[in-house]
């Protein structure tokens, strides 16, 4: 848009993509894969891959807490909206997601069952107090970098003795996943999806630090370059793990350092602690059951914790046959590749959760990057002379 | 109905302390005196102080057009403007975006049950307001109530007429290979109003919505430019999806700049904030042309020449593209889709 400074980002991302044009060694192939959503979205927005030569390939990572959330868990709070009368609180997208039998919270709502969008888990909070005769969930997704926000409503929830708000809490651990896809056979053994390393991601890594992929790093052999969530970053990203590939090296950096550091904060890592506990295993669409993957709720909340007191008992529901979120999620298959894209599933109709939240692979390169699928159209120049 | 006999009420409306009762849309004495003391009062003209059923009305030569639109929007009161307002400047815009002079509207209420009458007030003032403004009296007009619970305050539905000057032919199906592509001004100001106000966000500077009438600005652009094609109204869905619904109608592709799309600042930064995409908030008050490239200095200085079209701008290109798409260039230099909405993440916008 109108800002003064984009055009000097256009003018630094020209140099950026030279930079990685003249470095990339042509006489192999990169494949970096961007962990998180908000940088899928990123590289999609803003046409990144256009300035990147053919041999540095993106793969999309599972890093979209919308599309790990498991038909399971949205089964539950469906239940919990339709058959218990509770207001169900959650993000927009949430209440998108396909689950069991067409389902998803928003036809719920249509059924009648009382489903709000919120911005913040403060708002669900909010509302179990303007309601004090009726129980009201808040369905909690998300990586390290929501977690804090739920974990504060859960304390001052307590605090304040708001007796009639819980928590269904679906908080997974982004170094969990990262594991789980270095250690699955088609990275490991099979070498099907090669992998030189990855993006890390902007936002968890405020929260949790540089030092939980240290690990990989020196573990799994693989660069990791944390990165702020402008497409300029994801760019200057790029080139750093260009040059670490070509120079052997297999190290964290951190390109966002005006953000991350290596610690983290601590203080929101305390406040996690002190509210949640890891959850022995937890399903993960895509990835399957990971074990310590995700949170639960501590026993001294357990007054808030909504599986405890409606006594939710969880049941995995296998995703539709034809959707190859698994695999996308994974960096095995591409978004093309499923039969049912752009066909049956569009973000109108998703059929699969990469589908409904602009952080998916599928819904990003629907609404984004579909054009690049077809011939090339020939395209003038510019469409306007600045 | 004469003065004598209007003043056979026992006591006048309390617009202060009173509220909306069932009896008020009963069609007995009560709508009669809420219609009087109201509605009348406010927006009073010569076709509508008669109070009959439907007006009749003198009607220049040339082609009618007629356009109808429901306004729910939440809060009814906003930044910049207000349900009543809005009611006027929507319809009178659809009409305005046919090339037509707007000449009368129609405005049929559904209140709710206990909605208080003082806030009524202040929205028929605001209305009568908007269409003084614009010219275009409220010559006819119905209401009801329903109960309680049943509904969310007012709901407004305005009805527009208007004729076409000789000449004009503007369509949606009508966008060509090669034609310039504007937009009046900056996008997104409506819809970032409405949701800063609904979710209780202070930032820096108010966002207002840019709710106006436009039909000045289309008869001052036709006068400089009757060739244009396309004239359009980016409301809801905001730009990208009016721009795909021309993109289909006409079949053709587009390809815009982003960089040339104006935006103001503290929009741009709200919708980082809300999560939201500029190029899909809601508009009022800001117009899509499409004219033939050779027109282009042209439009675009007419547009700039009204204060409606200040910040106007030439943003892309229609082009040849089988799929329709909407492209963009990237403030990076990359290119993306510029999709439809999916889904609707901003209900009751207007
Ligand atoms: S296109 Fe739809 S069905 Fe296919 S993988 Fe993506 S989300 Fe699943």
């Amino acid at each position: 848009m109108k800002f003064v400074d984009e055009f000097r980002d256009a003018e630094l991302a020209r140099g950026l993509a030279a930079a990685i044009a003249r470095e990339a060694d042509p006489a192999r192939r990169y494949h970096f894969m961007e962990f998180c959503g908000g940088h899928t979205h990123a590289i999609s927005r803003y046409g990144v891959t256009d300035l990147l030569p053919p041999n540095v390939r993106m793969i999309h990572g599972p890093g979209c807490p919308v599309c790990v959330l498991p038909i399971g868990r949205i089964d539950l709070a469906i239940g919990l909206a339709l058959s218990r009368g509770v207001i169900l609180c959650s993000y927009g997208d949430t209440l998108r997601v396909p689950a069991s039998e067409g389902r998803s919270l928003l036809k719920a709502k249509a059924e009648g069952a009382d489903v709000r969008m919120v911005y913040s888990a403060a708002d669900a909070l909010r509302i179990a107090r303007a309601n004090p005769d009726r129980e009201v969930v808040f369905l909690a997704i998300g990586f390290e970098t929501t977690t804090p926000p739920t974990a504060l409503v859960l304390r001052e929830a307590h605090a304040g003795q708001v007796a009639n708000f819980s928590v269904l809490c679906n908080h997974v651990l982004t170094p969990a996943a990262i594991v789980n896809i270095l250690e699955s056979p088609e990275v490991r053994s099979l070498g099907t999806v090669p992998l030189d390393g990855f993006v890390g991601p902007a936002h968890v890594s405020t929260v949790i630090g540089t030092e939980p992929y240290e690990f990989f790093a020196q573990e799994y052999r693989k660069p990791v370059v944390i990165a702020g969530f402008e497409p300029l970053d994801v760019m200057q990203a790029i080139l750093m793990l260009v040059r670490q590939v070509n120079e052997r090296r297999s190290q964290v950096e951190n390109q966002f350092s005006r953000v991350v550091n290596r610690a983290g904060n601590l203080k929101a890592q305390a406040l996690v602690a002190e509210v949640f506990e890891l959850r022995r295993e937890f399903e993960w669409r895509g990835l399957g059951t990971v074990p310590y993957s995700a949170l639960r709720i501590r026993e001294a909340f357990a007054a808030h914790d909504a599986e405890r007191k409606f006594s939710l008992v969880y049941q995995p529901v296998a995703d539709n046959k034809a959707c190859e979120c698994g695999a996308i999620l994974r960096g095995i298959k591409r978004p093309v590749e499923c039969k049912l894209f752009g066909g049956a599933c569009t973000p109108e109709t998703p059929m699969g959760s990469c589908m409904v939240s602009s952080e998916g692979a599928c819904a990003a390169h629907y609404s984004y990057g579909r054009f690049r699928d077809r011939e090339a159209v020939p395209a003038p120049a510019a469409a306007v002379q600045p | 109905m004469s003065a004598a006999a209007r003043r056979e009420y026992h006591r006048p409306l309390d617009l202060r302390r009173g509220r909306v009762e069932l009896a008020h849309g009963a069609g007995g004495r009560a709508t009669a005196q809420l219609v009087e003391e109201l509605f009348l009062a406010a927006f009073d003209n010569e076709w509508l102080r008669p109070l009959n059923d439907a007006a009749s009305l003198p009607m220049p030569a040339g082609r009618l057009v007629m356009a109808t639109d429901s306004h729910v929007v939440s809060p009814l009161f906003f930044p910049g403007g207000d349900i009543g307002s809005l009611s006027v400047h929507g319809t009178v815009n659809d009409v305005a975006m046919a090339g037509a002079v707007p000449l009368y509207l129609a405005a049929g209420f559904v209140l709710e049950e206990g909605y208080p009458l003082a806030d009524l007030k202040r929205i028929v003032a605001s209305m009568a307001a908007a269409a003084k403004a614009a010219g275009v009296p409220v010559v006819t007009g119905d209401t009801k109530v329903v109960e309680q619970g049943k509904g969310d305050g007012v709901y407004i539905t305005t009805t527009g007429v208007g004729v076409v000057p000789p000449g004009i032919s503007l369509d949606g199906a009508a966008a060509r290979e090669g034609d310039a592509i504007f937009v009046s001004g900056t996008i997104g100001d409506h819809g970032v109003a409405i949701m800063s106000k609904r979710e209780n966000l202070e930032f820096q500077t108010e966002i207002l919505s840019d709710s106006a009438p436009l039909h000045r600005l289309v008869a001052a652009l036709l006068a400089a430019c009757p060739r244009i094609r396309v004239l359009r109204d980016p409301t809801r869905g905001g730009l990208a999806t009016t721009l795909n619904e021309i993109a289909r109608a006409s079949g053709v592709g587009m390809l815009l700049e982003e960089s040339a799309i104006p935006v103001a600042p503290a929009v741009a930064a709200a919708c980082e904030f809300l999560g939201l995409d500029p190029l899909y908030v809601a508009n009022e008050g800001k117009l899509i042309a499409i004219a033939p490239a050779a027109d282009a200095d042209r439009v675009l200085a007419a547009l700039r020449a009204h204060p409606q079209g200040r910040d106007a701008a030439l943003i892309g290109r229609v082009t040849r593209d089988p799929d329709h798409f909407v492209q963009m260039r990237t403030g990076l230099g990359g290119r993306r889709v510029v999709d439809w909405l999916t889904g609707d993440q901003l209900p009751r916008i207007c």
